[in-house]
């Protein structure tokens, strides 16, 4: 008797029985109760069928393909372990960018887990909850893997010992740290918004590229094979952000004005954020991969340019401050780098000035700006070393109220100008960098006004360690709060050229290559 | 037009996949860099399954690129078949 | 309200005056980005100008090549983006200066580290 075989179940089809055929709408208590936070945003949604999965994967093809990533990626960590592969980067500056990563960045792959975990929840749709499902899972595997693939130089290398720590009290990690603090405290929709869309979408480019290329060129292949590795689940997770964005703009014509209003806030915080990686591109790679400038007008301006090209047709317009992020291309970095510079002592990496051949090519980079604007301060300051009084700012910054960012931002068409802007609310003055953040207080400000900003904090008395006694006369704040932050003073911080992690690179590497 | 691109890591797994993108997208730019091939295309970027099954010498299921993939760009339309990326689809 | 929430939305902002030591100052130097953004200091209401500008400025400025050179007659002050004249014999509160107040001043002719506003 001949088998009658069925054809074989198409892509889609596949998808569709094993992910939204299987859920169903409640009735044993009202929808609204099931799903309490899909309404108070103002978000209209009518068919939660329309929204597409394009990557269309079920579980069975996410853990194959997965625990083939895993163990590719495992081998390249033990095999770099084995190799003593950190003394083959270019030189132990670079291990700086890697601290930086850790303490700022790894801690936020944990919150989006959390982020995701929770509007999977929430979500009434079938095919959005099983996205988010899925990215959750991705981000926490981000976290771990990052993790695993850092520890490897926590054993050689200061800086690293004390991240999660670190993450929740020192100056600079509040601004990626309120970055998601301010997203998971927001509804589901414009969390979606935010992160799927703005920071996976739009911006995530910028983050990843620089750091995983910059790996690649310093001869990091630890941090290069987790960052590759977390990169193909970012392609399905910038998928889930635009096919979001789209479904959102095609339920209702009313969904339009509050998609905007996010996207404006939303492209701004994530690209104050960046501000991090900008000066990490300029400043901290030995061998450099392309400039801030070169990376903005690929990623932002050309990549970013065909995106808004598209979704024009829903009526979506390019984000508020994306004119001003072009203009600040030429400066961003350098700025940022002379903030960390002053605030050396501060910081739980190593800063340093930029040697003459650094220059050499910042000035290549940045022919209109570098050398009128750049090199003489980075020239004072080497002569003040040679000296013996190498420059750290004692006194603390003035920081913006929602980027928490140190006021270090010019004004758009006059970089020799710090830019200030400032607003009142019942009674009391909150000042900004910019008009980006000083619009997203304006519409918020019962949010914002919440800030913790590290140097409020610290002249409140908060960043002091347990048994500290501000009465006596030999109490030094400012070491008490280093404490406070488990940051090993001379250890930790400081510049680069006295640092321990330059003695033992240069130690070590020479024990390797002779006898 | 605008570019979209899609970018894979570089290694012996890839190769093939590149050369069935340049084969199929005569418009396609391939950039190479350290451990990163990107490949850039006016509009429109189509991955064919059989043009990879042609390079390869087995059956390939276009779900495995994911292994591989860095990034990409524009809206994704994909069967067992093929894996478009585009604007305005 | 414009939070949107499901349920009241009304938290006490972090940084009134009365959880601080002193009201916060914020004080820049304009086209002197070497120091790079404006400083926040506590600073008792009854300080007098003078004595901020004496006493406190150098520990602040100071390692600057051009704050030796400052002619203090000179000088231009700015409060909140208008020009401002302080009173050197009047303490900051009686100047109108409070909590999270904002100064910068301008020294003509000093430039920065080779003219670079740094």
């Amino acid at each position: 008797m001949d088998m009658k075989a069925s054809k074989k179940l198409s892509l889609k089809d596949r998808y569709n029985l094993m992910t939204r055929d299987l859920a169903w709408t409640p009735t044993y208590q009202a929808v609204q109760d099931v799903f309490p936070y899909t309404q108070y945003e103002g978000i209209k949604i009518h068919d939660w069928d329309q929204f597409e999965d394009p990557f269309r994967m079920t579980m069975d093809a996410y853990w194959k393909y997965q625990a083939e990533k895993e163990r590719k990626l495992y081998a390249i960590i033990d095999a770099f372990t084995q190799n003593n592969g950190h003394l083959g980067v270019t030189d132990a500056r670079y291990i700086n960018a890697l601290k930086l990563f850790l303490t700022g960045v790894t801690p936020l792959e944990y919150m989006a887990h959390r982020g995701f975990a929770h509007v999977g929840r929430q979500f009434p749709g079938a095919g959005p909850r099983v996205a988010c499902l899925m990215q959750s899972v991705d981000e926490i595997r981000h976290a771990q893997t990052q993790i695993h693939s850092l520890s490897n130089y926590n054993k050689h290398y200061n800086g690293f010992q004390n991240w999660r720590h670190q993450h929740d009290r020192v100056w600079y990690l509040s601004v990626p740290k309120s970055f998601f603090d301010d997203a998971v405290t927001a509804g589901p929709f414009e969390f979606m918004v935010a992160i799927g869309f703005a920071f996976e979408y739009v911006l995530t480019n910028l983050l990843f590229v620089p750091f995983i290329s910059g790996a690649a060129y310093n001869g990091d292949m630890g941090a290069m094979a987790f960052g590759f590795s977390a990169q193909s689940d970012e392609s399905r997770h910038m998928t889930l952000g635009l096919e979001i964005i789209k479904f959102i703009l095609e339920q209702d014509p009313d969904n339009l004005p509050i998609v905007q209003a996010w996207l404006d806030k939303w492209f701004w915080r994530g690209y104050r954020v960046l501000t991090l990686v900008a000066m990490m591109m300029d400043y901290m790679l030995p061998k450099r991969v392309m400039s801030w400038k070169e990376a903005w007008e690929v990623y932002a301006e050309q990549n970013g340019g065909a995106l808004f090209n598209d979704l024009a047709r829903y009526g979506v317009k390019v984000p508020k401050g994306w004119e001003q992020a072009c203009k600040d291309k030429d400066h961003l970095s350098h700025q940022a780098w002379n903030t960390f510079y002053n605030y050396g002592a501060a910081a739980a990496f190593h800063t340093w000035v930029p040697s003459e051949a650094d220059m050499k090519w910042l000035s290549e980079k940045y022919p209109d700006t570098f050398d009128q604007h750049y090199r003489p301060l980075w020239e004072h300051y080497a002569r003040e070393q040679a000296e013996g009084r190498r420059f750290y700012n004692g006194t603390l910054p003035m920081l913006c109220q929602v980027c928490q960012v140190p006021m270090m931002f010019t004004e758009p068409d006059d970089p020799t100008k710090i830019a200030y802007r400032e607003s009142d609310w019942r009674g009391n003055t909150y000042h900004f960098c910019s008009d980006g953040c000083k619009s997203i207080f304006d519409h918020e400000p019962e949010k914002y006004v919440q800030s913790w900003l590290p140097v409020h904090q610290i002249y409140q008395g908060n960043c002091f360690t347990a048994d500290a006694d501000p009465s006596q006369p030999d109490f030094d704040p400012l070491a008490d709060v280093l404490r406070w932050y488990k940051l090993a003073f001379g250890q930790d911080n400081l510049d680069y050229a006295d640092s321990q992690d330059k003695r033992n690179f240069e130690a070590w590497r020479s024990q390797a290559t002779s006898n | 037009m605008p570019n979209v691109f899609i970018a894979f890591q570089r290694n012996e797994e890839t190769r093939p996949i590149v050369e069935a993108i340049v084969a199929d997208n005569p418009a396609a730019v391939v950039n190479e860099q350290p451990a990163m091939v990107k490949i850039d295309a006016p509009g429109r970027l189509v991955i064919r399954r059989t043009t990879i099954e042609d390079e390869i010498g087995r059956d390939f299921d276009l779900q495995e690129l994911q292994i591989n993939l860095i990034t990409l760009t524009g809206h994704i339309d994909e069967t067992e078949d093929e894996f478009v990326l585009s604007w305005n689809p | 309200m414009t939070v949107k929430s499901v349920a009241p939305y009304d938290f006490p902002p972090q940084d009134t005056v009365d959880q601080f030591p002193a009201p916060l100052l914020y004080i820049g130097w304009e086209d002197h980005k070497m120091f790079c953004a404006p400083f926040c200091v506590p600073m008792p209401p009854t300080t007098l100008f003078g004595d901020l500008v004496k006493g406190a400025l150098p520990g602040f400025f100071g390692a600057h090549p051009d704050f030796a050179r400052i002619d203090w007659d000179q000088v231009q002050w700015i409060r909140s983006g208008q020009p401002w004249q302080p009173d050197a014999a009047k303490s900051l509160a009686d100047n109108g200066l409070g909590h999270k107040s904002l100064i910068r001043f301008r020294t003509p002719g000093l430039k920065g580290l080779g003219g670079s506003s740094h």
